[in-house]
C-alpha cells in the first residue's frame, strides 16, 4: 500500500509556471517540424515556403486568427476531455465519438427547436450536445467499473458506433428534406455561436471551462478525489474514496465536455452537421492533453498552435503544394518526442515520468 | 468416456451439427458462407497472435491496428510500384518488423506507459499512411488462388479450408505453430515465465530484455503479414482506415481466447461467421437492415464479448509493467 503524496500532487499542478515543463513540448513541436520538413523536401516541396505560409494564413490576419481560434476551439476541448481522463488515470481516446454524439445532438436541437429567443435556444442546444456527448462516455465510464472493460477498446469501439449511427441519422432520420447530400438542415440563426470582434465567442468559453477543470483539480474535494484515484486506485480505495463512482464521474464529465465540443463547433463553425466535418478532432485532443502534460491550462497553447496548422494547412497546399494531412504526420511526431523520454532525458538528464496508465486488462 | 462429455465438446458438436443442418438445406450457399467467414475471421485472428505473443511476455500491444495499417499500406504501394506482390509482402513484413521493434522500444527500453506507446504507433501509422496516400494506384495482379490437389474436392471442407490465397494457409499454419511453440516448447515456456513473474525468470537465467525484444519484434512481423493479407489477399487495394478498428477487435479476441492462440482463433472465426451470415442475410435480403447497423456489428460483439469475458479471464501477472533489473 503506497501512501498518499499530497505533496507531490500539489506540486505538480503548480508546475504550469515552472519552465522545465515547457521546454520538452517546444523542443518537440520544433524537433517534429524539422523532420516534417525533410519530408517536405523529399516530396520536391519547400518547407520554408510551406511554413512561412502556414504561419501567415493562422497567426497573419484577424480573420486569419479568428478561424485559428475557431479550428482551436473543439481542440481545447476534446483535449480537455482527454485530460480529466488522464488525472483519473484513464485514458479516454473515445473524445472523438463523444464529440460526435454532441455535434448531432446540437445540430438537431438547433435546427428542429423552433421559436425560442437565442438566449434561451443557443445554451439550451449546447446543453443537449454536451448530454449527448455525456452519454457517450458515461457508456465506457459503465463498462469500465462494472465489466472492467479496458477504456481504451470500449472507447474505440464507440467511437465507430457513433460513427456508424450518426452517419445512419444524417442520411435517415435527421437528413434534411428534398436534398440529396448526407447532412442534416442548417442550424437555425437562434442557436448560432456569435463572433465578437471577428473572434468567434465559443474560444473564450473553451478557455473559461479549462480554468474551471484547472481550479476543481487543483481548488477542490473532488478534483482531488479523482487524482486520488488516477494516481493510486488502492490508496483511493483505503481512504474511501468510491474508485467506481470516480471513473463514471471522469468519464462523464469528460463526454460532457467533448460533447460541448462537437456543440460548438456545429453551432459555431459549421452551422450544420455532416458527417465528415468533425473527423479527427477527437485523436487531436490525445496528441494536445499529452502535450500539456495533463494539465488543465497546460493544453491551452497545443490547441492553438494545433488549431493554427489546421487552419492553414489550406493555405500551405496552395503556396507549397504540400498535402494537408502533413498536419496528422505532425501531430504523430509531436506526440512520439513529447512523450518519449528520449527529450525529457537529453533536456535533463534526470529521472522519467510513468504516468502508469497500463495495469493489465481486467483492472 | 466421460472425461469426453465437457462443456467445450458439446459446444463444437453443436456448431458442427448446425453447420450441417445448414449444408443439408442449401449446401452451395453454406459452403460460400462458411468459406468467407474463414476470409473475414483470418486478420482478426492473426491480429490476435500479434497480441498474445507480447502479451504472454508481459507487453501490452495496443498498436496492433497501426502496425496492419502501415504494412498494408507498404504492401500494396511496394507491390504497386516495383510490380511484383512478394516484394510487396516482404516490404509488408519489414515494416512490420520495424513497427514491433518501435514498441519494444518505447516499452522495454524506454520504460514508457505501454498504452501511450501503442497509441503513438496508431497515430504516426495512421499520420504516415495519410501523408503517403496516392490516389490512382492499382496491384499488379490479384493474388492467385492456391487449390491444395486432392483435399480441394472433399464436400464443404475442401473450398472452406484448401481453396484459399497463399497467406491464409501461412497464418492458419503459423496459428497452430504458435500454439505449439507456446505451451511445448522452452521458448514458449521462458516467454510464459517473464510474463507472469519476470523476477523469477531473470534469476532462471533468461534474459528478459531480449526475450521481451525477440517477442515483440517477431509480433510485429506477424502484424506485418497481417496488413499484408488485408491489402493483397482480403481486399486487394489500400484505403485510409483500412484496417477499421480490427486491431482492437482483435484485443478483445485474445481476451476472450484466454491468451491461447487456438482460443482466440475460435473466437474470431465466431466474428467471422457472425459477419458472413448477415452479409448473406443483406444479399438475399431476408432482413432489410440500414447497412450503418450492419457496420456496427463487430465493434458491438466486441464489447459484448469483453463483457462477457469479463472476470473470468485473468491476464498474464506481469504484464504493463516496464522490468528493471535489480540492482546488487
Amino acid at each position: 500500500m503506497v501512501a498518499l503524496d499530497t505533496e507531490e500532487i500539489v506540486h505538480k499542478s503548480r508546475r504550469v509556471f515552472d519552465v522545465g515543463s515547457w521546454l520538452i513540448p517546444v523542443v518537440a513541436v520544433i524537433v517534429a517540424m524539422l523532420i516534417a520538413a525533410v519530408l517536405m523536401y523529399l516530396q520536391g516541396a519547400a518547407p520554408l515556403t510551406a511554413y512561412t505560409s502556414l504561419l501567415k494564413s493562422a497567426f497573419g490576419s484577424v480573420s486569419g486568427f479568428g478561424k485559428t481560434l475557431g479550428k482551436a476551439t473543439p481542440l481545447v476541448l476534446s483535449g480537455l476531455a482527454v485530460t480529466i481522463g488522464l488525472r483519473a488515470g484513464l485514458f479516454n481516446i473515445g473524445a472523438q465519438g463523444q464529440l460526435i454524439s454532441g455535434a448531432i445532438a446540437s445540430a438537431w436541437a438547433g435546427y428542429a427547436i423552433h421559436g425560442l429567443p437565442m438566449v434561451i435556444h443557443l445554451p439550451l442546444a449546447l446543453l443537449i450536445g454536451a448530454f449527448f456527448g455525456s452519454l457517450t462516455g458515461l457508456i465506457a465510464g459503465a463498462l469500465k467499473a462494472y465489466r472492467g472493460i479496458h477504456e481504451v477498446i470500449s472507447t474505440i469501439m464507440l467511437n465507430s458506433i457513433v460513427i456508424s449511427l450518426v452517419d445512419y441519422l444524417a442520411s435517415g432520420p435527421l437528413k434534411e428534406h428534398g436534398q440529396p447530400l448526407t447532412r442534416t438542415a442548417p442550424v437555425l440563426k437562434s442557436a448560432l455561436v456569435p463572433k465578437i470582434f471577428g473572434l468567434p465567442l465559443g474560444f473564450f468559453l473553451s478557455i473559461a471551462l479549462a480554468y474551471v477543470a484547472w481550479w476543481v483539480f487543483r481548488r477542490t474535494t473532488s478534483g482531488f478525489r479523482l487524482e486520488t484515484v488516477g494516481r493510486n486506485k488502492n490508496a483511493a480505495w483505503y481512504a474511501g474514496i468510491s474508485v467506481k463512482r470516480s471513473i463514471l464521474i471522469a468519464m462523464t464529465v469528460g463526454g460532457a465536455v467533448a460533447g460541448l465540443g462537437g456543440a460548438v463547433e456545429t453551432l459555431g463553425i459549421t452551422g450544420r452537421f455532416e458527417p465528415a466535418f468533425n473527423a479527427g478532432l477527437g485523436f487531436d485532443g490525445i496528441t494536445i492533453a499529452l502535450l500539456g502534460r495533463a494539465n488543465p491550462l497546460g493544453i491551452i497553447p497545443g490547441a492553438i498552435l494545433i488549431g493554427g496548422m489546421r487552419a492553414g494547412a489550406g493555405s500551405m497546399q496552395f503556396d507549397a503544394g504540400v498535402a494537408p494531412e502533413i498536419v496528422d504526420l505532425l501531430m504523430a511526431l509531436i506526440l512520439f518526442f513529447v512523450s518519449a523520454p528520449l527529450l525529457t532525458r537529453w533536456l535533463r538528464r534526470g529521472k522519467t515520468g510513468n504516468s502508469g496508465l497500463t495495469g493489465g486488462w481486467g483492472s | 468416456m466421460s472425461q469426453y462429455l465437457t462443456k467445450r465438446n458439446f459446444v463444437f458438436l453443436g456448431i458442427l451439427a448446425t453447420f450441417a443442418y445448414f449444408y443439408h438445406k442449401d449446401g452451395d450457399v453454406t459452403t460460400s458462407v462458411v468459406s468467407t467467414a474463414v476470409s473475414f475471421g483470418l486478420p482478426l485472428a492473426l491480429a490476435a497472435m500479434v497480441g498474445i505473443m507480447c502479451e504472454r511476455t508481459g507487453i501490452v500491444n495496443i498498436g496492433i491496428e497501426g502496425t496492419m495499417l502501415v504494412s498494408a499500406f507498404a504492401a500494396f504501394f511496394v507491390s504497386s510500384l516495383s510490380g511484383s506482390l512478394i516484394i510487396g509482402f516482404i516490404a509488408a513484413v519489414l515494416v512490420g518488423l520495424l513497427a514491433g521493434l518501435l514498441l519494444a522500444l518505447m516499452a522495454v527500453s524506454w520504460r514508457m506507459d505501454q498504452i501511450i506507446a501503442g497509441t503513438i504507433i496508431n497515430i504516426l501509422a495512421t499520420g504516415l499512411t495519410s501523408f503517403l496516400f496516392k490516389q490512382g494506384h492499382t496491384l499488379p495482379d490479384a493474388m492467385p488462388e492456391i487449390d491444395i490437389p486432392g483435399l480441394q474436392s472433399i464436400p464443404f471442407f475442401g473450398p472452406v479450408l484448401f481453396m484459399h490465397g497463399p497467406i491464409t494457409y501461412f497464418g492458419l499454419i503459423f496459428i497452430i505453430f504458435l500454439w505449439v511453440a507456446l505451451f511445448h516448447t522452452a521458448w514458449g515456456l521462458r516467454s510464459r515465465a517473464v510474463g507472469e513473474h519476470p523476477g523469477s525468470a531473470d534469476t532462471a537465467g533468461v534474459s528478459v530484455i531480449r526475450l521481451r525484444y525477440l517477442n515483440v519484434g517477431l509480433a510485429g512481423l506477424i502484424g506485418g503479414v497481417t496488413g499484408a493479407f488485408l491489402s493483397l489477399e482480403l481486399v486487394g487495394s489500400f484505403e485510409r482506415g483500412l484496417t477499421a478498428g480490427k486491431g482492437f477487435t482483435a484485443l478483445a479476441l485474445m481476451i476472450f481466447g484466454r491468451w491461447n492462440p487456438l482460443g482466440a482463433l475460435a473466437a474470431a472465426m465466431f466474428f467471422g461467421v457472425a459477419q458472413a451470415v448477415t452479409n448473406q442475410l443483406m444479399i438475399d435480403q431476408v432482413v432489410n437492415i440500414p447497412q450503418q447497423f450492419v457496420n456496427m456489428l463487430p465493434y458491438v460483439l466486441t464489447i459484448l464479448v469483453l463483457a462477457f469475458a469479463a472476470g473470468k479471464v485473468r491476464p498474464p501477472a506481469a504484464e504493463g509493467q516496464p522490468y528493471e533489473k535489480e540492482q546488487a
